[in-house]
């Protein structure tokens, strides 16, 4: 019905507080190092949503999370989108910083509402570019609902760079997000920044 | 009852073949929005009803006992139980009607006329599907993107499927009269619930982002095709990446050329914050 479906876009776009990837040891990326991967990071997120922490100190665990696992440079990067190629290095360096610190905190707060919930690992299969692990995230009094996160070698490290929660990808997300903020800026990627800085 | 019944498939049929007419393309652009303009203005005033509206009674929502906004939340979704299942019959998904039918013969008696969610302990989750997804899995195509007035993000086919699923929701033929007065104010509290439940994750999207219409657009028809695709992820992704050929790979950036591996960028090193080392 249609209350539901936008119970469900909801409950999606909380769940994108579990964007995140895992430190591998070393490159040479299989299915079962990705999986590896996700089973380390569905285990801090179960922890931290167990630990009882106030808001601020999940917020901060789950910035900790996000900084150990995900590929934020190649995420800070793909945001960017078409405006990376006329990015300086520095450009890049401080975008990347200021990006890294404003996901975590935008997606750090909505934590309390995974409180009573946990997300299980169900499986892994090849896609296009690395390996993808597909979760089920059950929250207390909703419908499981399928997360997948998208696990690559490319940097060096098994890290996942893409999270994908009922459909809804956040990559295209934050591309969307980066982009309205430069265009609100007319392209000013100096000012884009200096604005993320200030967040 | 049996003919109600039919009257209720034949009738939606044939407002799909109608809506069949109406709607646009939508493979190969990723977003059809021939409306942004009115929509725009249509998501001003639904954000200006949130303020001043939804939001405070989703703050007073939040501080009613758990037990009780549980029950309303579990009472609103049991009754849209009987239009989930006619929607999976007419989708030919007898294993999901399946069901939704012991739930809500389920939340109805032991659940005691749904306040309780007891199905769900049982771990037969609802399977959530409506008229629009009856009309996509019919070959109907989504049309173009609309922000309804109060209501939200849809598009065409959806709104379509929004006015069948309300004027022929078949709960009617089920619900007692004693309990037929409460089936829509609690499908509202049970709005005002969920938004208060998730309100850090709504207020983001709402007030926080730059561009809170492109966001809830892109996540909406994001969301609504993975449902309506909803039978393998590899297959929604190839469908996607069909739609926007970088959309899945940011390590191919076509941007980013000369770049165009940003691991093999001579100037950065993008790891050098991540890990502190270098």
């Amino acid at each position: 019905m249609s209350f539901d479906y936008r119970r469900r876009e909801i409950l999606a776009l909380a769940m994108g507080a579990l964007a995140s990837g895992a430190p591998g040891a070393v490159a040479a990326q299989s299915a079962a190092q990705a999986r590896a991967l996700v089973d380390r990071v569905v285990a801090d997120i179960n922890a931290v949503i167990a630990s009882g922490k106030s808001e601020a100190g999940m917020i901060a665990d789950f910035e900790g999370i996000f900084d150990r696992y995900a590929d934020v440079p190649i995420i800070a990067r793909y945001a960017l989108g078409v405006d990376a190629r006329r990015a300086t290095p520095e450009q890049m360096r401080r975008f990347t910083a200021a990006f890294r610190a404003n996901i975590a905190r935008r997606y750090g707060r909505r934590f309390r509402e995974f409180i009573g919930g946990r997300v299980e690992v169900q499986g892994e299969r090849s896609i296009p570019r690395g390996i993808q692990v597909e979760t089920l995230a059950i929250l207390q009094g909703q419908s499981p609902f399928r997360v997948d996160f998208h696990v690559s070698d490319a940097s060096g490290k098994v890290l996942f760079f893409n999270v994908i929660i009922e459909g809804i990808d956040m990559l295209l997300s934050e591309r969307t997000e980066i982009g309205a903020m430069l265009d609100a800026r007319r392209g000013d990627l100096d000012e884009l920044i200096a604005a993320m800085e200030a967040m | 009852m049996p003919d109600q019944i039919i009257t209720k498939i034949i009738v939606p049929a044939g407002l799909a073949l109608i809506l069949t007419a109406c709607s646009g393309p939508e493979r190969g652009a990723f977003v059809n929005d021939p409306f942004e303009e009115s929509n725009r203005r249509t998501h001003e005033f639904n954000k200006a009803l949130d303020e001043a509206v939804f939001r405070p009674l989703s703050r007073g929502g939040n501080a009613v006992p758990k037990e009780v906004t549980g029950a309303v939340v579990d009472f609103a979704e049991n009754t849209a139980l009987p239009g989930m299942v006619v929607n999976g019959l007419l989708q030919g998904d007898l294993e999901s009607a399946g069901i939704n039918t012991i739930r809500f013969l389920v939340n109805t008696t032991v659940g005691i006329g749904g306040l309780l969610d007891v199905a769900d302990r049982m771990k037969l989750y609802e399977r959530e599907t409506d008229f629009g997804m009856t009309l996509a899995k019919w070959g109907v195509g989504e049309g173009a993107y609309v922000e309804l007035p109060v209501y939200g993000p849809s598009t065409q086919r959806d709104s379509l499927g929004l006015i069948v699923d309300a004027v022929f929701d078949p709960l009617q033929l089920f619900v007692p009269d004693a309990i037929e007065p409460y089936v829509g104010p609690s499908r509202i509290a049970g709005e005002v619930i969920t938004r208060g439940r998730f309100s850090n994750s709504v207020d983001a999207v709402l007030y926080e982002s730059a561009d809170s219409y492109a966001i809830t657009r892109q996540m909406y028809l994001q969301n609504r095709r993975f449902e309506v695709g909803q039978t393998g992820g590899l297959l929604v992704e190839a469908a996607r990446a069909e739609q926007d050929e970088d959309y899945e790979d940011p390590y191919a950036d076509p941007y980013a050329d000369p770049y165009a591996d940003p691991y093999a960028d001579p100037y950065i090193d993008p790891y050098a914050d991540l890990t502190g080392e270098n």
